[in-house]
Formats: C-alpha cells, structure tokens, sequence
C-alpha cells in the first residue's frame, strides 16, 4: 500500500509513512478525494530533511473514520504539477509551502504569499508588494478597507472590486499577525510555555487548540487519559462553543443595528464565561487543559452551579431566540444574504460551521471521535440555504444541543480523579495527527519527532486557514453594506490563519 | 424669533432623550440627557485636523453646512407668531437651503477622496434626492389647502375641521417624520451607532472631520431633529394661546424623541437597497394627503 491508514491521535513512526515519487504521490491524494465527497485534505505541508523537502500529505475520511497519510521527497526549488490545478480545496496549502520553500507549482492559479514568514524562500515578497487581483473597467470602483479593522479586532485587508454598491470580487489579504507560532513551539521547550503557546494560537478557540494540542503529546507520549480529563476538555469544549455562538449572536445583532438582540444576547454570554472563571479561574479557559494533567477538577458543587446558569440560561436564550428569528427587519437582512453554494463550499474543502450550513455533513465531533463523543453519539446539524440565515440558525441550534449534551454529562460526574502525571519523553522519529472539532470547525495539529525525541515540526492548522476563501465567495454579487454581516456570520480569525 | 429660541432649546435635549429611551429599552442606565451637548462643547474646544489630500471646500463645509441649519430655522414659525425670516413661497427656501449645507457636506466628503466618504456621498444624495418630492407635494398639498404660500400663514390658516383633515395631519406627521429621520440619518434609513464603514450613510462622510468641525456637524444635526419637530407641532397647534402651546411644543418633542428612540431599540435597520424604495414610498404618502386635499376643496372629479 502507497498510503497508511491512521486514526485520530494516533503515534507512528515516521518511517511508517510510505514516501512516494510526486507522480504518484499526485495521482493518490487526488484521487482520495476527487468523487469522495466524504473525504477532505486536513492538511498538507512540507518540512526540510537534510537538503531536500518532505511533503506530508493527511486526508481524511469521514466514513471510515480513518487518515491517508503519505509522503513525498522532493528537491528544493524545484517545479511540481499543483494539486489545486485538479482540486481547490489544496490551493492555500500549496501557497504555504511555495512561500515557505520556493517550490513552483505548476497550474497553480496564483501563488501569492500567505503569511510572510521570516524564514520564507523569497525576501522580496512583502506585505506591501502584494499582488492584488484587479478588473479595469470604467464603471467599477475599488474599496479597500484595513489592515485596521473598524471594531479595532484583528488585522487584515480586504480589497473590493465594486459596480456601486455591488461587490464583484473581494480578496482577503492576511498575514498581519504572524508571530512564528510553529517555530515557537520548536523553540520553547517547557511544557507550560508550550501549553501558553496553544492556548494563544486564537483567542476564541483557546480550548480547541489547547485540546488538540494536549491529545496530540499525550500520543507522543503514549500517556493514555484517563475520564475526568476527558471529562473536563468536552465540557470546556462544548462551553467554549456555546459562549463562542452567542457572542457572535450579539454580534450580528449590532451589524444589523437590532439593539434588542445586540444586548440580550450580550448579556447571555456573561453567564456562561463567568461560569469558567469559576470553574478555572480564566473567563477564557487559559490555564485549564494541560497534557496529562486535570488541573481543575469538576466537582459536585461546580455541576450545581452549571445547572443554575442554565436554569436561568436557557428561557432567556430561547425568548430572544424566538424574537429575533421572527423579526421580519431582521429576516429581511439575513435571508438571501451572503450565500456560497453546497458545490462551492465543498471545492474548496471547506470544514466546521462553514460546511454544515451548506448541507455538507462535516464534524470531528462524528467522523473522528475523541473524548467522550462517542458516548454522546453526537448528530451534526445541518442547514442547506448556505446564507447568513442558515450560519445564523446553527449557532442557536449548536447552544441549544451543546446544552443537551452538558446536562447529560453532568448527571453523571466522574468519580475518580486522576493524579497528575508525569508524562515521557516524546517517542522518537514519530508522526502524530491530532483532529479536535472546535466551535469555529476542525482543528489540526501535527508533530513530527527526531531520533532524540525532540520536537522537530509542529504544524498548526486552524479550520479559518481554508474557510476564509468562502467568505469572500459569499459575498460576490452582494452589496457592500452586506460584508460587515457576512463576515460576522463566519467569524473567521486573523490569528488562526496568520499563526 | 419665539421658535428659534424654543427650537435651540428642544434641540439641546433631542439627541439626549433619543439615546436615553434607547438605553433604557436594553436595560441600561444610559448617559445623562445633556451628554451629547457636553460632547460638542468638549469638541468645540478641540483644533481640527486637516487631512493634506484636502482643499479648502473641506474646511469652508462644516461651517455652511451649520449655517444652513441655523437659517433654516429662522423661518420656522410658532402658532401666530412668525418665524424670524418669512416671506411667500418660504418653504421652498427652506428646503434648499437645507439642500445647500447638503451639497456641501457631500462635495467635502468627495474632496477627503476617501472610497468610503464617496461611497456614503452617493447614498446620502441619492436618499435627499427620493426624499425631495414628498416634501413638496406635502408642502405644496397645505398651500393649496389654506391658499397661502408661507410657512406661517399657511400654519395659521389650516384648522383641523373634518375628519378628513385629521387623517390628512396624521399622514402629514407621519412623512415629516420619516423625512426628519432620512435628514438626520437615523434608523431605520442609517445606524447612528454602527462602527461599519461600509453600511454607513451620513456617519461615513465625517469621518474625516474633527474637532470644531465635528462639533459644528453634530451640533447642526441635533438642530435639525428639532426642526422637524417644529414644524410638526405647528401641525396641531394653530391659534392655541401661549401659555398651552409651548408646553405642547415640548411635549410633542419630546414624545417625537421617545418614539424614535423605541424605533430604533426594537427593529433592524434596512438593507440599503431596501431604502430607496420605502424612502419613495414616502412620495405616495403625500399624494394620498394631495388627493385628501383635493377632495376637501371639492375639486376632486
């Protein structure tokens, strides 16, 4: 077999992956996904091995549960045949490693820079030389808006291709916040640094990537969890979401100028952060998961509390809940609005929110279980529209189930703490993929070892790094006064893709 | 003389209360009354900062654009008394010199050349431009009514007898209303709050301006909701004595201000291209009140 099968969290050795020539290495990966809808590229990237460059290729399927991984060897600078000339869905991967290590694709549409890595191959290729995508034409006008954004969030640039107040095209330029996070991890070698450094990956998702990075060295470390720990990571993640989707309810709420909906729904994301200062003493969970550790364990009188926030919780969240999808002001800005097709979304390999309110079944949570998901047997909501009304709908279903689902794992508490561990030393020469479905979509984290069992590649992909594309695919044909709700209905992040 | 003086008055609370009832209906405390006052008087202590890609249309605009508030104004009569300013034909004065300090402030904010000033200067003019012809025919409607031609006579002479001519005064209040709100860019035309350059109207043409400029700008603006207000009151006031009309005129304010302000705390704003539309729609609301008129004058086939 040209490819090995793996399950999420899963050690090999490196040695393991078969490496092929890049001909069949090409046809394989292609065709893992071309006609396979339930199949997608998790990630793709390369690294140096003495003077040539690996290629790691990480498909998963949702059906079996299982990841391709396979591997090439190639030599720097040279020209290849770009998947993305078969597949969109690996056109933002390919960018990153022909920024990072100079390789040409061939067929590629069109290899921009991704986020300015200092070690990149090219120097010359900066922020402020980036080559836009222009149409002339008489009548179009462009708007270009950042890198600061008008909520002072994050930075990026969007640039408008504008026919009045309709959008023709839109290109998002990002990399503003690169802080070298993958190198980082190489270079800090405590394991509290290494937890901070996940925990900062993005702001919003600091259970997701702390999660995914804690399964992820636990399998390095062939530490095997015990409950309470997975006890406690589904909990914070489900809570993240929650607090996540109705921070974001509020937000559309102020785009759309709906007062009501922007203060209730505010206030209603209160309780449930502060139940995690509680709980962890960080309203945004920093400091709660670590590697091996429970470091706050749930107990009896903590679950009392949950059941209080949302016993007060849900007949607020559920009465605005109903106001606001009743509104007719507010259906008429949302319905319609900001769509990206079912085709659309799964070209280009879309994952998380973004693919299910397309129609496209697409959730760690089923496909890749971890945790104590499959005692939860979780079904993913799904909706169909793809527009702001369908992005919108999730968020209030997913806090409606991620409720269902707390209430249920917290009627029955864990009984034994674990001791906190001290885990091993990372196993030599070995290969960990780790898939934790966050509230923003799939989370990937990679880590390759050398023969001394020190860590020699951590790659971190978080699901905005290909999501991003179906914003701006969303919003072409739309008007412009639109963007500000179609970007807020996706919520991507700067930091997550800029690392 | 009488109206101004109340007009400045009305005008120093307007913005207050509208930001207070809009506090209040989402639970919260909310400024005091008088901030947004406070807020102009800090900027009018404030230099301004000139953007170097502007001319002096940039600076001259604020000051026109205020100035066109204020002589406004001055032709607002109150009851029996006339407004400082009053001549035949007046409220075709008063709309263009409104028009004048809009043309300036759209042609300063084409100068910052800005792609979002341009933006929000082509939306503003093209809303004053739909909402020009339900004014007049409002306005021409009460002239063919009464048979004067003034702001103030026309007021005077327009007693309320029929039932028919309190419909038409509630249609009247209804579009002097929906104008005040498209002038003053408030929901559910624009979002006052909104930090969205790409969905504002008005707020997107001064963000170029600050200080004293800034302070002129808003302070013009809160003039111009009072203004409304004004001639609104003079509706229903006609020939009530003194001591009942002017706590009338602040009542009716008032009330105005807390409507606006439930307005905007318990539905969306529109979706722009949405706009347009139900800004005409506007139009056909003044031709109901020409056709009322007609058919109170008998002249109705």
């Amino acid at each position: 077999m040209n490819y090995i099968r793996i399950t999420n969290h899963q050690t090999i050795p490196v040695s393991d992956i078969p490496e092929l020539d890049y001909n069949s290495f090409f046809e394989l990966n292609t065709g893992f996904i071309i006609d396979h809808p339930e199949r997608h590229c998790v990630n793709y990237f390369g690294y140096h091995v003495s003077n040539r460059i690996k290629l790691i290729c990480c498909i998963a399927d949702d059906l079996t549960h299982e990841i391709y991984v396979s591997s090439c060897s190639t030599a720097i600078q040279t020209r290849l045949q770009a998947f993305t000339s078969k597949l969109l869905c690996f056109e933002k991967f390919e960018r990153e490693i022909h920024e990072n290590f100079g390789i040409d694709f061939i067929d590629h549409p069109w290899l921009k820079p991704v986020r300015y890595a200092f070690n990149r191959a090219d120097r010359t290729k900066t922020i402020a030389n980036y080559p836009f995508f222009k149409i002339e034409g008489e009548e179009l006008h462009e708007v270009g808006v950042g890198p600061i954004h008008a909520g002072i969030i994050e930075p990026g640039h969007f640039r408008f291709i504008c026919n009045g107040e309709q959008i023709l095209h839109l290109e998002i330029q990002l990399g503003y916040q690169h802080r070298g996070l993958e190198q980082l991890f190489l270079m800090k070698k405590s394991m509290l640094q290494r937890a901070t450094l996940a925990e900062n990956i993005t702001g919003d998702t600091v259970v997701g990537h702390t999660t995914a990075f804690s399964y992820l060295w636990e399998s390095l470390c062939g530490y095997q969890a015990s409950r309470d720990v997975h006890f406690s990571r589904t909990l914070a993640l489900e809570m993240e979401r929650m607090a996540i989707h109705v921070g974001d309810l509020s937000g559309v709420c102020t785009d759309i100028a709906y007062q009501l909906g922007s203060s209730v729904y505010g206030r209603l994301r209160t309780p449930l952060i502060n139940f995690m200062q509680e709980w962890a003493g960080n309203r945004l969970s920093k400091g709660l998961i670590r590697p091996g550790r429970n470091q706050f364990p749930f107990t009896t009188s903590l679950a009392n509390r949950l059941t209080e926030t949302f016993n007060a919780f849900e007949p607020d969240f559920n009465e605005i809940s109903d106001e606001f999808f009743k509104l007719p002001s507010v259906l008429s800005r949302i319905e319609r609005t900001g769509v990206v097709t079912s085709a659309d979304v799964q070209e280009i390999g879309a994952v998380g929110m973004t693919a299910r309110m397309a129609g496209i079944n697409r959730d760690i949570r089923t496909s890749h279980p971890y945790s104590l998901y499959p005692e939860l047997k979780h079904e993913p909501i799904l909706k169909h529209h793809g527009d702001v009304y369908s992005r919108v709908q999730i968020r209030k279903l997913e806090v409606n189930q991620s409720i269902s689902y707390l209430k249920t794992l917290i009627s029955q508490l864990p009984e034994q703490i674990s001791p906190n561990a001290d885990l091993n030393k990372p196993g030599a020469n070995s290969f960990t993929i780790s898939l934790v479905e966050g509230w923003r979509g799939e989370i990937c984290h990679c880590a390759i070892t050398d023969e001394k069992g020190e860590l020699a590649l951590y790659k971190i992909k978080d699901p905005s790094f290909h999501n991003w594309l179906a914003l701006a695919l969303s919003v072409r044909n739309n008007e412009i006064s639109d963007f500000p709700i179609c970007n807020k209905s996706f919520n991507f992040s700067y930091s997550g893709h800029d690392l | 003389m009488l109206s101004f003086i109340l007009i400045l008055i009305a005008g120093a609370f307007f913005t207050g209360i509208i930001i207070r009832t809009k506090s209040i209906a989402s639970g919260r405390k909310g400024p005091g009354i008088l901030q947004p006052i406070n807020d102009v008087v800090r900027l009018f202590k404030k230099g301004a900062v000139y953007s170097r890609t502007t001319s002096f249309i940039f600076q001259m605009a604020p000051t026109i654009y205020f100035s066109s508030v204020v002589m406004a104004m001055m032709l607002i009569p109150f009851g029996q008394s006339k407004g400082l300013i009053s001549f035949n034909g007046d409220f075709v004065f008063f709309a263009y010199v409104l028009a004048l300090g809009k043309f300036f402030s759209i042609i300063s904010a084409m100068d910052t050349g800005s792609s979002f000033e341009g933006m929000g200067a082509s939306r503003e003019s093209l809303y004053s431009l739909l909402a020009e012809p339900a004014f007049f025919i409002l306005m021409g409607s009460f002239a063919l009514l009464t048979g004067y031609t003034s702001f103030q006579e026309m007021f005077a002479a327009l007693h309320l007898g029929s039932y028919i001519s309190y419909a038409i005064a509630i249609l009247a209040t209804f579009v002097l209303v929906m104008i005040a709100m498209i002038e003053n860019s408030r929901m559910p035309i624009d979002d006052p709050k909104t930090h969205l350059e790409l969905t504002m109207i008005h707020e997107v043409m001064i963000l170029d301006n600050s200080g004293f400029d800034l302070g002129l700008i808003l302070s013009a603006g809160y003039l111009k909701f009072a203004l409304y207000g004004a001639i609104i009151v003079n509706l229903f006031i006609g020939m009530v004595p003194y001591p009942y009309a002017i706590p009338l005129f602040f009542i009716i304010q008032f009330l105005l201000a807390i409507i606006i302000g439930l307005i905007e705390s318990f539905i969306a704003r529109f979706r722009m291209s949405h706009n347009p539309q139900f800004i005409f729609a506007l139009t056909s609301v003044s031709l109901l009140i020409f056709f009322g008129v007609l058919l109170v004058l008998g002249k109705f086939i």
